[in-house]
């Protein structure tokens, strides 16, 4: 049976909802490709990715996708300006050195730019730390504090915030909830900030 | 069906060099495997390296493996099943196509070093008279390592549209002064060998003093401080203890003079010369950039893979990123992969699961129309 947009995980499926079809894109971090080939075959994106593991740029490769070995934050200064309609940040910035030079380079090659993050304002969280008195282990960010590749937490407030200190504009906010995110989420509009588990934002300049 | 015997064909003269001197005729040694499909869409050119030939891989009748035998064949990454593959002798080579050891038809006796020097944008203009002859437009794609690579670049920038994908494995746009270096180390000691005789010798003894400590000097830049350690270390041949003289104690040492020994009766020390100088003067990124070459491949989305080896230091990284990046910043749908390797610079031509899963991807993608 051919995979739908359906099969996605929860959070792609609500990033491939919002790229236009026969767009140009490119997916910081893509990790095996998931969403790259998913947007190629159904919405027969142009599609480039940024990864930095071998093997997982090789599976990319394999797959048929176009990827680039590197770290995304060198990576995405080479591209000419406007060369992207989309450029995908899902689930990385929260492992970016320098998030703000990062999202003015993706807006700087690219016309559009979609982010996603851990929400570290979860009321679980909140409660864990509150509770515990040890930093929140989560399904969203299982790490310990000396073994955790993300440098920084925030929340949907935090961005929001974020980008009007940066001064760029937020277009689309998918703020969603889901207990395991492989299979089903939900979104949620009422007291995002604590109540979803990520945060989809889709921002220009 | 498939068929790799060496085959010749002849380019009708003059040949222009690029140097402005000219050859009355130039012929090419070639071999081929699989079928041509009808609308010729499925050629793929493979360009080899420094001393390499045309025989990158065997036919079933032939005894004598291929120099990229794990690559190309039947259901391999380079699948002769798929694709018309064709390998042919570089110009100056002595594998068959012209080169120094041809005999120059004004003299009646080999060129010698009367043969003019030829660069790497003009062993691609060979290449193509070749690809001309069997008809072929557009290939599916180019592809080569080391010095082939540099091919694999020159053909973009002389012919972007006819290369349909494109594969440079371990290259550079340029030499450093590095590997001039060691080039030039290479070429002195051919040229001071007695038995040279400003590049005249083929009537009487050969340099193979020379050539075979050329090539010993080539072999350390194509392993690694780590292949050098695992292979030799400082282990003795045939002995316990040191000898206290100048012979080849080490395995290293016998190693390499086994190299140089074995090297001497497959190559022409003028060819090494030839071929070397045409790498240094190789300088490939202002014609790519400036020639409205790249952009052209970008218009015509056709594209292109880099792949560098982390323990090749004869071409590192940091030399086959430069090329990705000037293809980026041109637009040029180009993927790059540093695939993990302690071999060093040979890692190319041995067999990888690695390799092999990224060319059979990447040559499926531009699925031919």
């Amino acid at each position: 049976m051919p995979e739908s947009l359906n099969n996605l995980r929860f959070d792609l499926s609500i990033i491939a909802s919002w790229v236009r079809p026969g767009s140009r894109v490119l997916g910081l971090g893509c990790g095996d490709g998931e969403l790259l080939h998913a947007l190629k075959r159904h919405k027969k994106v142009s599609e480039t990715g940024i990864e930095i593991d071998e093997a997982q740029v090789a599976r990319c490769i394999e797959r048929g996708l176009t990827v680039v070995q590197g770290d995304m934050n060198e990576e995405v200064r080479d591209y000419p300006d406007d060369f992207f309609d989309y450029v995908i940040c899902s689930q990385t910035l929260q492992q970016a050195y320098d998030p703000s030079g990062l999202i003015r380079e993706m807006l700087r090659i690219g016309k559009h730019a979609v982010v996603s993050f851990p929400n570290f304002c979860h009321w679980r969280i909140r409660l864990q730390m509150l509770a515990s008195g040890h930093v929140p282990r989560t399904r969203e960010l299982p790490y310990e504090w000396h073994d955790t590749p993300n440098i920084r937490v925030l929340s949907l407030n935090d961005f929001r915030r974020f980008a009007d200190e940066v001064g760029f504009s937020i277009r689309r906010e998918a703020a969603i909830n889901s207990r395991d995110i492989r299979v089903t989420g939900t979104r949620v509009r009422v007291w995002p900030n604590l109540r979803a588990t990520y945060g989809i934002y889709l921002i220009g300049r | 069906m498939v068929h790799a015997v060496k085959q010749v064909h002849t380019l009708e003269g003059p040949v222009t060099l690029e140097s402005g001197e000219a050859l009355s005729e130039v012929t090419v040694a070639f071999e081929t495997w699989g079928t041509l499909d009808a609308d010729k869409g499925n050629a793929i050119l493979i360009c080899h390296a420094l001393t390499g030939d045309s025989h990158a891989a065997s036919a079933p009748e032939e005894e004598l493996p291929g120099w990229w035998e794990t690559m190309v064949g039947p259901g391999r990454a380079i699948d002769t099943d798929r694709y018309f593959v064709i390998c042919s002798n570089v110009l100056g080579g002595c594998m068959g196509t012209t080169g120094p050891s041809s005999v120059n038809p004004e003299t009646g006796r080999p060129f010698g070093t009367d043969f003019p020097v030829v660069t790497i944008g003009d062993m691609v203009r060979v290449q193509a008279g070749l690809v001309d002859h069997l008809g072929i437009g557009r290939l599916h794609a180019v592809i080569g390592g080391s010095v082939g690579g540099m091919q694999v670049l020159s053909w973009c920038r002389q012919f972007p549209e006819r290369v349909g994908s494109g594969v440079a494995l371990a290259t550079t746009m340029r030499h450093s002064a590095l590997s001039i270096a060691f080039n030039e180390v290479a070429r002195q000691s051919i040229v001071s060998d007695p038995n040279w005789n400003k590049g005249h010798y083929y009537g009487g003894e050969r340099p193979a003093l020379g050539l075979s400590v050329a090539r010993m000097i080539g072999h350390i830049t194509y392993l690694s401080d780590d292949a050098m350690h695992r292979k030799f270390g400082r282990r003795l041949q045939g002995r316990d203890e040191f000898s206290f003289d100048f012979d080849a104690e080490f395995q290293v040492e016998s190693y390499l003079h086994y190299q140089g020994a074995k090297f001497v009766d497959r190559f022409d020390a003028n060819s090494l010369l030839y071929i070397t100088k045409a790498a240094d003067y190789f300088d490939v990124e202002e014609g790519l950039r400036d020639g409205g070459a790249l952009d052209r491949m970008a218009e015509l989305r056709h594209p292109f893979l880099v792949v560098s080896y982390t323990s090749d230091w004869l071409y590192p990284t940091y030399q086959n990123r430069a090329i990705v990046s000037l293809f980026k910043r041109h637009g040029v749908d180009v993927s790059f992969c540093e695939i993990e390797a302690s071999c060093g610079h040979d890692a190319f031509l041995l067999p990888s699961d690695r390799l092999t899963t990224i060319l059979t991807g990447f040559l499926g993608k531009g699925a031919h129309a």
